[in-house]
């Protein structure tokens, strides 16, 4: 089984925000909750770099280990999935998660938070694959028709990589040693306690 | 035309001091690579490592209108889920169940405390319809309060191994729900409260006596006390000041971001969270005073009085003050007829 992992080449990524609209667009998801983000560090400085951030399937998951009514799993190829029929919105996942990946649909008292929504790395939820249910409840299953998630198979400069994290981290160490640098793969170090060798 | 041979001697003179710009060369580390990569500012894993080491969060911009979401990493997280998985579980294990064990302790030696003159059976008013009212909301909300506050940090491994996960989640969804509704009747309580007893819950220089006394726990004998002994004072400033910042980061938790970034939210939790728990150690307490501890107690708020014999003992000042004061209101009409006669 794959080890499926994200990584931004930061140097590459043009802030179309492409990926964001298509995580939107495939997933129905509603407005006020970004799945996946752009981020541009040092906007208009030296050093400018943009970031596409989303859930990055932690290695021992700080969500899954801070949620109250413990609603996470792991799937084999180890994405880090929930189960909304569990999820109460208590928005503790969102104080552990290092990248702010939970997002929190305003539907509870007093504008509270509902049931946690994020990145499912396209792979769904615990329904039945590609059912109805699941696509209303966590958006298209492409994992489980062979597909990688969608924002990195349309990214047009190929920035965002998405896949096996040994692959992924092959092509990247290739890259920079083809260009001669690169600023990393970002979150790794958080989400995985582990960096690509380049 | 006088440049041209000199820029491929400088192209080539820099191909030799950067081997990296070199293709097909592997690259270093970071570390000890070249001045042309560190000119590009530190790459993620040492910005990373950076912010986990010396605080803060990796931020830049976004076009989307949610500010937390230029965070771009927050290392912090971390941080917090220690604090709710292990510090907040030793926290609240410590005081809650050290605070059980000295009470089942103190009632084991000391049994239930009993008026040493026995029973009266006349009784004196010690709290009226509005102030047992109040006490009862603030009571009964925070019960509920803290059993669905207890349920977070400890539900999970407590009670979802013995009632399943789905009756678990709806169980921690009303939790959710009544915790946040409740909120409001506490705080109104809590305000309440302030008005109604601040001010027989000011120091005075018979707390001092009675604390020396040890409050007549362990030797029998009963220090004077006004309205409220220091023990009482102390139970009343808990729930006040405790109240009031528990309400207030509790608030913060309810409205998320509305004041403040996930730091503060952070921040809010483990105030709140430390707080709440031992604020349940100190209502044990105050609970088990307040019924099973002492005899004669529990009626000061059921159904408002406590005995004469009761409250001379616990409450010799205040009695004085009552008994004179009725005396005054029964008094008054006749003394004032009585006057020139005497
Ligand atoms: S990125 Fe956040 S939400 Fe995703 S697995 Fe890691 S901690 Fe959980
Ligand atoms: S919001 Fe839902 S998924 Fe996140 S910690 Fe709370 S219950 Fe778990």
């Amino acid at each position: 089984m794959a080890r499926m992992k994200f990584l931004c080449d930061a140097e590459r990524c043009i802030e179309c925000n492409a990926c964001v609209t298509a995580c939107k667009n495939e997933h129905q998801v509603p407005w006020g909750i970004n799945r996946r983000r752009v981020v541009t560090l040092n906007d208009g400085r030296p050093g400018e770099r943009s970031i596409s951030m989303a859930c990055m399937h932690c290695t021992d998951a700080p969500c899954a280990a801070v949620c109250p009514v413990a609603c996470f799993y792991t799937t084999a190829d180890h994405v880090v999935l929930h189960d909304k029929d569990l999820c109460i919105g208590c928005g503790y996942c969102f104080y552990a998660c290092p990248f702010g990946a939970p997002q929190y649909p305003r539907v509870g008292n007093f504008g509270g938070r509902g049931k946690m929504d994020k990145c499912t790395y396209c792979a769904g939820g615990p329904q039945q694959d590609n059912s109805h249910a699941e696509y209303l409840q966590y958006g298209s299953n492409r994992l489980a028709e062979g597909k990688l998630p969608l924002c990195a198979e349309m990214c047009s400069t190929k920035a965002l990589l998405a896949g096996d994290g040994e692959i992924i981290a092959t092509i990247y160490r290739e890259r920079v040693q083809q260009r001669g640098y690169g600023s990393g793969a970002w979150g790794w170090r958080t989400a995985y306690k582990e960096v690509p060798q380049v | 035309m006088i440049a041209l041979p000199w820029r491929p001697a400088a192209l080539g003179l820099l191909l030799l001091v950067l081997p990296l710009a070199a293709p097909a060369q592997p690259v270093h580390p970071a570390q000890d690579g070249p001045p042309a990569l560190t000119a590009r500012g530190p790459d993620a894993s040492e910005l990373e490592l950076q912010r986990a080491l010396q605080g803060g969060r990796i931020e830049g911009r976004v076009t989307i209108p949610d500010r937390q979401a230029a965070s771009l990493v927050q290392p912090a997280g971390r941080d917090w889920r220690v604090f709710h998985n292990r510090t907040l579980v030793w926290i609240g294990g410590i005081a809650i169940l050290g605070m059980l064990a000295i009470l089942a302790a103190f009632y084991l030696i000391r049994g239930r405390i009993r008026p040493s003159s026995g029973l009266s059976g006349r009784t004196v008013l010690r709290f009226n319809l509005l102030e047992r009212a109040n006490h009862w909301m603030v009571a009964a909300s925070f019960i509920v309060l803290a059993l669905s506050g207890l349920n977070l940090t400890f539900g999970r491994h407590l009670l979802l191994p013995v009632i399943g996960p789905e009756a678990f989640a709806t169980l921690s969804l009303w939790g959710k729900i009544a915790h946040n509704f409740l909120a409001f009747p506490f705080t109104l309580g809590i305000v309440v409260m302030l008005l109604l007893w601040v001010r027989d819950n000011l120091p005075n220089r018979t707390d001092w006596a009675w604390v020396r006394a040890g409050g007549g726990f362990l030797g029998g004998a009963h220090p004077a006390a006004g309205r409220f002994n220091a023990g009482q004072k102390l139970v009343f400033w808990i729930t006040i000041l405790g109240g009031a910042l528990v309400a207030a980061s509790g608030y913060m938790l309810m409205f998320p971001f509305a004041v403040t970034d996930v730091a503060g939210m952070q921040l809010s939790h483990i105030v709140h969270g430390v707080l709440a728990m031992l604020m349940i150690a100190a209502m044990l307490a105050h609970i088990y005073i307040g019924s099973l501890g002492m005899e004669g107690a529990f009626s000061a708020m059921s159904n408002g009085r406590v005995d004469y014999n009761w409250a001379k003992e616990h409450h010799s000042l205040w009695l004085e003050e009552e008994v004179a004061r009725a005396g005054e209101a029964a008094g008054a009409p006749r003394s004032a007829k009585a006057a020139g006669a005497d």
